[in-house]
């Protein structure tokens, strides 16, 4: 009997991915491991216990990260809010708006802040932040954040949007609704998931951001990266991987609450 | 230019549109008046240009050029959510977050029905379609037949004054497609709402409509009745569309009254009807397979050699080429005291003059 | 335009037609606002003149372009020569950018073919595997690469242990180290464009190679290669640009050696040492090179779609 050929498979293929999800993940699992090290130095194992994430909340720099925590939530939950907002008016002009003038520019600025090298935005920002004299702080924080989520918040949208037939808003401009209604009753229920993944992927690019936020910050304000950054340069020390380990799982249910979210849209479907 | 007065019974009067997307025409000075209370079918082929008919009259296309009343009303520059016309979507466009009552009622909140007026308005639809046991159902719980029905039963709600169907069969399988013609012509005369339906099928338009308009090519090739359609087709579109036929080639010698004398390719003599706009030259007959008769080659009006044939159960279709190389097509019965011709065998063809009609190319 | 199907390809009756304009205006503000205008003001801080204490004179000069590329001695007034100092740094990120990418490819390319011959539930869970260190904190990602290459660190000691080498590899501050920084950073970068080809590849196509006697290699050379090609090139370019500009991974698992042009840039706008007209000409070269790489790629794209 013939050997049935699958020509799906490469020998090499499977050995290659575990390979890849190896390295992408053995940092991050080594940190994680010894964010639990009971011993000051971090590379001596002392046994398993707390101890750095007791000295993260109440030892001697946790006012300082505390208050840096504080302003990465509070400029992520703006920057979110307001990326998201406009990044679905941007994917409601692009998709369903038909044709107006300057659409395929548009398209393009949508995506500019991915094609700009971030140190690049980063020294554009501070440039004319000062040029302009607005004094550096939360709010030229959040403005930065608010350009480069815009295009990630965009993408889950539109492509949610993409996915859901005009015919439906056609057939609710059929029974009298308004354009309005048609979009608040219709369109955006159907995209809520889109909408929803927008934001939490919107959230954690904020979040995560470093190099821009380090440029425009200006002096005395940290936000998490740029205090977890200042204290590295010091050296890595113990209590950075607790900070770590902490900021790393929030990200990870942020992007596995997006993805379910995601999932949950098109099973409805 | 035209008096209200005596068009008070046509429910939509399609004047003169025509439809362009850039350099391509979709419907090209279409006209066509459609009765009130009138089950109006657009017959044609996919890309003809019947749907963007449809979504002229609903409001999502704006014509180019031309007029639509409604009740003598022009209704051409209304945005659909301003016609008093409702949609049955192809694919049901049913919204897929609300229940079968939220979807029937979507029409009648817009409107500013109260509530409860609604909910009564709604009960009486959904048992018009037989769905009220299914009403707190989303589309996504319902078969196909049941989502179609709630389809029907949205754009009923608010009482539309005339109702459009795009296709609405389209989706369903052949059983149910069957059951439910049934079912539409009856809701149809029921509710005495003017329907018009739009579908590529003949054998749907055939069985449910008053009248039938067949298009092709975004112009209206002919208005009638199913059986005008099929038994008095105008241009050889139409008979070639609805239905089977042979195109014989002709010399037409004269056309009067409706009536033409011609030579077939035999050098015979057949003088039969000839549709309106037919003239003298070069013709094309059309005569159905069915109407066709296969004899002895001396008592043929046609003679050619039986070169296939085709067993379909009740019937059998003979494939005869004649001498000049066209190929004419017999339905012969399947039964014990007929004969069929074996191939090669040389035979002659027959047909009435009723049976054949001189078209308009 | 392609006749036939007439369907609603209509543009004034799109739902929310004639709102475009206004829809879209909030992205102008913001985007054009806070980046455009901004990136049009560097361009002119780089032809200014530099104040000692940062910031800058209001005198157009070419001064700063003039540092970059040309070394006219201590005082300014010997002949000028080319100066190499800038252009090295460039040609070192460009290298270690065109590393990074390279393993990139060669650890992206099986991964995405793998995942993308998997079925149904199980190809989104190892998707999403595959994405989830993206949306991690690159800080920290840098970090944990830095603590586990270290001398004294995890990997060293567990190599160690097992007696495979006797004393510490030295990793940190090496060029290795920083393209296995930029290679960990943007490896979801390759995976996902070449995912997303390989996905649509009709294997219709490899069984009649098959037939036609073609071997696995020659199928994958002739047929599958040239079809995915464009997530190539998009999984390439998305490893490449950012690797250029990057400025966590040299400088933190990198050293002196090792600089870049995202270090050689943040420099200038550090404390009072800076030069401010300097660093917006380095960031404008830097964007030209970049703009540069995005039009190839536009170009090869439209051609793709094209041919």
């Amino acid at each position: 009997m013939a050997k049935k050929l699958d020509l799906r498979r490469f020998p090499g293929f499977l050995p290659m991915t575990w390979l890849c999800l190896f390295l992408l993940y053995a940092p991050l699992i080594i940190v994680m491991i010894y964010s639990f090290n009971d011993s000051n130095s971090i590379t001596q194992w002392g046994g398993v216990s707390l101890r750095w994430y007791k000295d993260v909340f109440w030892g001697l720099e946790a006012e300082k990260f505390k208050l840096a925590a504080i302003h990465s939530l509070i400029i992520a939950v703006a920057a979110a809010t307001v990326s998201t907002t406009i990044a679905t008016m941007a994917a409601t002009a692009m998709l369903r708006a038909g044709r107006f003038r300057g659409k395929s520019i548009s398209f393009a600025l949508i995506n500019l802040p991915l094609m700009v090298p971030e140190i690049v935005t980063a020294v554009a920002t501070l440039i004319f932040f000062s040029t302009i004299g607005f004094t550096t702080g939360l709010t030229t924080i959040l403005m930065a954040h608010i350009v480069f989520c815009v295009p990630f918040a965009y993408l889950p949208i539109a492509a949610r949007m993409q996915g859901i037939e005009d015919v439906y808003e056609q057939a609710a401009l059929d029974l009298y609704a308004t354009r309005y209604q048609a979009f608040r009753l219709i369109l955006l229920p159907l995209m809520a998931p889109g909408v929803i993944s927008g934001f939490l992927l919107a959230f954690i690019i904020s979040l995560d951001d470093f190099i821009i936020t380090n440029f425009v910050k200006g002096a005395g304000i940290e936000t998490l990266p740029t205090a977890i950054f200042g204290a590295v340069k010091q050296g890595i020390k113990p209590n950075i991987m607790a900070i770590s380990t902490l900021l790393l799982l929030v990200s990870v249910v942020f992007v596995t609450l997006s993805y379910l979210v995601g999932r949950m849209g098109q099973n409805k479907k | 230019m035209e008096n209200k007065g005596t068009n008070s019974d046509i429910a939509v009067d399609i004047s003169n549109v025509t439809k362009r997307y850039g350099s391509f025409t979709a419907l090209k000075n279409v006209s066509l008046a459609i009765q009130d209370n009138e089950f109006f079918t657009l017959l044609g082929p996919s890309g003809c240009g019947k749907t963007t008919l449809l979504r002229s009259i609903a409001g999502f296309e704006d014509i180019s050029e031309g007029a639509i009343r409604l009740y003598g009303e022009d209704i051409a520059d209304l945005p659909p959510n301003k016609r008093p016309v409702n949609t049955v979507f192809q694919q049901y466009a049913l919204f897929p977050h609300m229940d079968v009552i939220q979807n029937v009622m979507f029409g009648l909140l817009r409107l500013g029905a109260d509530d409860a007026t609604a909910k009564a308005r709604v009960g009486e639809v959904l048992e018009l379609v037989q769905l009220t046991e299914f009403a707190n159902r989303l589309p996504s719980q319902l078969s196909g037949g049941q989502q179609q029905r709630v389809a029907l039963a949205r754009a009923l709600a608010p009482n539309p004054k005339v109702l459009l169907l795009d296709e609405p069969l389209s989706a369903l399988d052949l059983k149910l497609r069957q059951a439910v013609r049934l079912e539409l012509q009856q809701i149809q005369s029921e509710t005495g709402i003017t329907f018009i339906f739009v579908t590529h099928d003949q054998e749907e338009a055939l069985t449910m409509s008053n009248r039938i308009a067949v298009i092709s090519d975004g112009k209206v090739q002919q208005v009638g009745s199913a059986r005008e359609i099929y038994e008095a087709p105008g241009n050889k579109f139409v008979a070639d569309f609805i239905g089977e036929t042979n195109l014989i080639d002709v010399d037409v010698k004269d056309v009067k009254a409706g009536h033409a004398s011609c030579i077939l390719p035999s050098g015979a003599a057949f003088s039969c009807h000839a549709a309106d706009g037919a003239r003298k030259g070069p013709g094309h007959l059309s005569v159905r397979p069915e109407r066709v008769a296969v004899t002895t080659p001396a008592k043929g009006l046609l003679q050619g050699t039986a070169t296939r044939a085709i067993y379909l159960g009740t019937d059998m279709h003979i494939e005869i080429t004649l001498t000049d190389g066209e190929i004419v097509t017999a339905r012969i019965q399947n039964s014990e005291n007929t004969h069929v011709p074996n191939i090669g065998e040389t035979v002659g063809l027959n047909f009435e003059a009723s049976a054949a009609r001189l078209l308009v190319d | 335009m392609a006749g036939g199907m007439v369907k609603s390809e209509n543009t004034n009756t799109s739902t929310y037609a004639g709102l475009g304009g206004w829809l879209i205006l909030p992205t102008w503000l913001v985007i054009g606002f806070f980046l455009l205008l901004p990136v049009g003001i560097m361009l002119i801080y780089s032809f200014l003149t530099k104040e000692f204490r940062g910031g800058v004179i209001w005198d157009f000069t070419f001064a700063a372009y003039d540092q970059f590329f040309f070394d006219r001695g201590l005082f300014g007034d010997d002949p000028a020569k080319i100066e190499w100092t800038y252009i090295k740094i460039f040609w070192r990120s460009i290298w270690q950018a065109g590393i990074a990418t390279i393993f990139c490819l060669i650890i992206g390319f099986p991964t995405a073919w793998f995942i993308a011959t998997r079925t149904g539930s199980n190809r989104s869970i190892w998707l999403f595997l595959i994405t989830i260190p993206y949306w991690v904190n690159l800080l920290i990602r840098t970090i944990s690469m830095k603590f586990l290459i270290r001398d004294t660190g995890p990997l060293n000691e567990w190599l160690m242990s097992m007696g495979v080498i006797s004393e510490p590899i030295h990793m940190i501050n090496t060029n290795f180290a920083v393209q296995l920084g930029l290679f960990y950073s943007y490896l979801p970068f390759m995976v996902l464009p070449i995912y997303a080809s390989v996905e649509r590849y009709n294997f219709a196509l490899s069984e009649a190679a098959a037939d036609l006697y073609a071997s696995r290699l020659t199928t994958l050379r002739q047929i599958i290669l040239p079809t995915v090609k464009p997530g190539i090139i998009a999984g390439c370019i998305l490893v490449f640009v950012p690797s250029l500009g990057a400025f966590l991974a040299p400088d933190l698992l990198g050293g002196a050696k090792t600089f870049m042009i995202g270090s050689l840039i943040e420099e200038q706008f550090k404390g009072n040492a800076g030069n401010w007209p300097f660093g917006a000409a380095v960031s404008m070269i830097l964007l030209s090179l970049v703009l540069i790489v995005l039009t190839y790629y536009a170009r090869q794209q439209s051609k793709a779609e094209q041919g």
